[in-house]
């Protein structure tokens, strides 16, 4: 990727959304085809709430230059409270973020609904315009390694899954 | 290493029109750890399902990723054909590629390497997703309901005809609720006692039917299936066992100015008493506030100031010294049916309303509510069914009805519409009408709400055969002028302010839950919305659920309610409950967070954030049964997955199934792979 501020440059997002209300509210987008830019990948969550800080840290160290957290509105989560926990953490990770060397306007932070197909078409056409206007993060990426390691596929011990495979046969007959 | 199946569908074209699904089948090939990778026009069609299931035999597939629309879409679909193919359907997962890329892309080279981005984040994925099994849960097949009015009642008769048990609470003396103050029942004028009583005495007769009157929940644990709920049997002073509802006691009773709450304050009644003489249990009920010998003792007198009832009774019924008494239903569902309060609309109001002052409610006797009304024009009421003004007794020649006192006023009232007061204020204006020829019936709406079977022909009788007046528009004030009630109002479509001499005003109050509701849904982890009526699940698609699994809502304290729409809600529960006690197990998707009990420090910061307090403290013992620690433990029963509690977690020792860190972390790991 050209690390000039560039017209070539296509900047890449990540999206931690949850599954009730920006997931389907996606999804909406896409029923009512409503075309918008073609940065963002999506990851779903169950909750806001089930976002751990570590996580936008990790997509921007593995080489995302914007980041977009959404869920469903205050007073509307599907788990009546992760949505007000996501926001008072996220509250507070805000500082945290700059002090990990962030730039909090990479990130951005918004309520999308089910029903809000056109304000998700609205939060990624905008986070992506922004993002163009800052350039490639490469700032942040310099700090992470240089040679990215696939996730190993056995993490502490624990049986690769392909080893399982006997076990899910029983368990699905 | 696994060997991961991927399937690209086309949709027909509408994938295939706008990325190259073929393209994006040989780009995911060499993803590592794929072993099988095509594409196929229509793969949720029985062919299509058929190449997965070949698949996962020919090349013993450890996991499935279907590259097709949004896995709220099909994922079931895919799994279930996992499921037949041997194996296990948690190894299998949806990548969007319609909803989130073909329908919202037109460029055909981005959309194609966006989707072969969205196949390869969810590849990782499922290199990481590990065989579950569907959590089983047994059920308790005994319901509860709480509130004993016409939603009540009906849930628990269409649950104790289902035949299973039945845990009736109510906290009043009786069953019956509002309804049995009801004179006549809008839009067929029938007698409402003669339609509901027989209902009450139903349910009292019923063997499936436990009755507990005069009691309250006082705390809620458990889960869907497995619920114990504590109920308060207040002290009612009265063994039902014993007293036949003679009648005695009241008799003598010296406190005989106790304002009756079933006649709205219109009547007196004694500190022992029934609350009305179709009451069922038809047994007395000691109001101790109020009573004298009560009274006393709690100004430490040494002697008992009173003794009367006692004294009457031949039965020996009645004992002044039981006291509360807790008792612990096990049941499996619970109902809850707790109805609503009158908006009171005086000028005093405790909880930060405004109230309506100008209107004089509570100064004026002749200025009345709605339910006050009902019981002036019942039968059984204190006026006999005839229509006189509590001031003085006298027929009322002109009376005012107000509509919307509190309901869709937002500055000083509540926001949504009470729903009920249209059709009530058409069948008081009837019903006045039928019973002083003579008079004069004047009502002031906001607008005509009357949209019911029958609603509008009803309302429209009113003014059309009874000629009740109907003035659009609202009052301002009411006051006392001699003999006479003014009533400052405004026509709307005359544009002219209106004067009107009345003799009696009774004011449409708003609707609001009852009191207790809040407190009651905390204990059962249900939230309230801004108005403290109790939230359903979904507003369309399940109306008369809860967000806590195996609760559910029948009548007014999820919104104004009828009693076609109670009744209609009471059966939809029953119907939801009976379908819970149909299976011995229940299912449920194991989307569940587990504890690793080896890292656990047991800080319980997972528990605090918990919105469903799934999640409880565990002893950990030594070999010789000593304790040694503490480790948090979830229930599975209870956990509905939002992963709050492991983005909290200290020691990185709680993991959501289905979305754990592993999971999460090679999704986005999996964006390095970009470009």
């Amino acid at each position: 990727m050209n690390s000039q501020h560039s017209d070539t440059f296509e900047p890449r997002i990540t999206a931690f959304v949850c599954n009730w209300c920006t997931y389907t509210g996606a999804d909406l987008a896409g029923t009512s085809r409503l075309h918008m830019a073609s940065n963002v990948r999506i990851i779903r969550l169950p909750c806001t709430g089930r976002i751990d800080p570590l996580f936008i840290v990790k997509a921007f160290e593995r080489g995302a230059d914007g980041v977009i957290v959404s869920g469903c509105h205050p007073a509307d989560c599907h788990y009546t409270s992760g949505n007000y926990h996501a926001r008072r953490r996220f509250a507070v990770f805000h500082d945290i973020m700059q002090f990990l060397g962030v730039d909090p306007r990479r990130m951005t932070f918004s309520w999308v609904s089910a029903s809000e197909g056109a304000k998700w078409k609205d939060v990624v056409n905008e986070t992506v315009a922004n993002i163009r206007e800052l350039g490639p993060y490469e700032a942040y990426r310099a700090l992470a390694p240089d040679a990215v390691e696939p996730w190993p596929e056995a993490v502490d011990g624990l049986t690769p899954a392909g080893d399982q495979e006997p076990a899910a046969k029983e368990v699905a007959s | 290493m696994s060997r991961i199946g991927v399937f690209v569908c086309h949709c027909g074209e509408n994938i295939g029109r706008t990325v190259d699904c073929a393209a994006v089948a040989e780009a995911l090939k060499d993803h590592p750890g794929v072993a099988h990778s095509e594409d196929y026009k229509y793969m949720c069609s029985d062919p299509g399902q058929a190449l997965v299931k070949k698949a996962i035999e020919e090349h013993n597939l450890t996991g499935v990723v279907v590259a097709a629309c949004s896995p709220h879409m099909h994922e079931k679909t895919f799994r279930r054909a996992c499921d037949q193919a041997g194996l296990n359907k948690f190894m299998c997962e949806m990548a969007n590629i319609r909803e989130h890329c073909s329908w919202i892309h037109e460029d055909r080279e981005d959309a194609t390497a966006k989707a072969i981005d969205i196949g390869r984040t969810i590849i990782e994925k499922v290199k990481h997703n590990r065989p579950l099994e569907v959590i089983k849960i047994p059920v308790t097949k005994r319901a509860m309901v709480i509130g004993g009015g016409i939603a009540g009642i009906q849930a628990a008769l269409d649950i104790a005809d289902g035949g299973h048990e039945v845990v009736l609470v109510e906290k009043e003396a009786s069953i019956g609720g509002h309804m049995s103050q009801l004179s006549e029942t809008f839009p067929t004028l029938d007698c409402s006692q003669c339609i509901l009583t027989p209902r009450m005495v139903e349910a009292y007769q019923h063997p499936n039917i436990k009755l507990h009157t005069w009691s309250e929940i006082e705390k809620v644990d458990g889960y869907i299936g497995n619920f114990e709920v504590t109920v308060r049997k207040k002290a009612r002073s009265v063994d039902l066992d014993l007293c036949n509802g003679c009648g005695d006691c009241w008799a003598v009773c010296p406190s005989k100015r106790i304002p009756s709450e079933f006649d709205a304050g219109l009547s007196n009644r004694t500190a022992i008493y029934v609350p009305f003489p179709q009451a069922v249990p038809n047994q007395p009920v000691l109001d101790r506030e109020n009573c004298t010998l009560f009274k006393g003792r709690a100004k430490g007198l040494k002697k008992d100031a009173c003794g009367k009832c006692k004294d009457a009774c031949l039965k020996n019924a009645i004992d002044y010294d039981t006291e509360d008494e807790f008792v612990v239903e096990e049941v499996g569902a619970i109902v809850v049916a707790t109805g609503y309060k009158l908006y009171d609309v005086g000028r005093e109001q405790p909880e930060g309303l405004k109230g309506y002052g100008e209107y004089g409610y509570g100064e004026d006797p002749d200025i009345i509510d709605g339910l006050q009304f009902e019981r002036i024009a019942s039968a059984s009421g204190p006026t006999g069914g005839e229509i006189l003004r509590p001031s003085d007794g006298k027929e009322p020649k002109t009376v005012v009805f107000v509509h919307c006192v509190g309901s869709r006023d937002i500055d000083k009232g509540m926001a949504y519409c009470s729903k009920i007061c249209c059709m009530y204020n058409a069948k008081h204006a009837m019903l006045y009408k039928h019973k002083v020829h003579d008079g004069r019936a004047v009502a002031f709406y906001m607008d005509i709400r009357a949209n019911g079977k029958g609603y509008d022909e009803f309302s429209r009788r009113a003014i059309e055969e009874d000629h009740a007046e109907y003035v659009r528009g609202r009052v301002s004030r009411i006051f006392r002028d001699g003999d006479k009630l003014k009533v400052w109002g405004f026509d709307t479509l005359n544009d002219e302010q209106v004067i009107i001499d009345a003799d009696m005003v009774v004011l449409a109050t708003a609707i609001r839950p009852n009191d207790g509701v809040k407190e009651l849904a905390q204990k059962l982890s249900c939230s309230v919305d801004v108005d403290g009526f109790i939230n359903e699940a979904h507003p369309k698609l399940r109306p008369v659920e809860t967000n806590t699994a195996g609760v559910f809502l029948a009548g007014a304290c999820q919104a104004p309610r009828d009693i076609p729409d109670a009744v209609a809600m009471a059966s939809a529960t029953g119907a939801k409950v009976l379908s819970l006690f149909s299976a011995d197990e229940l299912e449920r998707e194991p989307a569940v967070a587990v504890v690793d009990e080896q890292t656990c420090i047991g800080c319980m910061r997972c528990a605090l954030v918990c919105p469903y307090g799934a999640i409880e403290q565990r002893e950990i013992c030594t070999v010789d049964g000593q304790v040694c620690g503490h480790t948090a433990y979830v229930n599975p029963g209870v956990c509905q997955g939002c992963g709050t509690c492991q983005a909290v977690c200290l020691s990185n020792s709680i993991d959501l199934q289905t979305f754990t860190d592993e999971q999460v972390y090679s999704e986005i790991n999996a964006l390095c792979m970009w470009e």
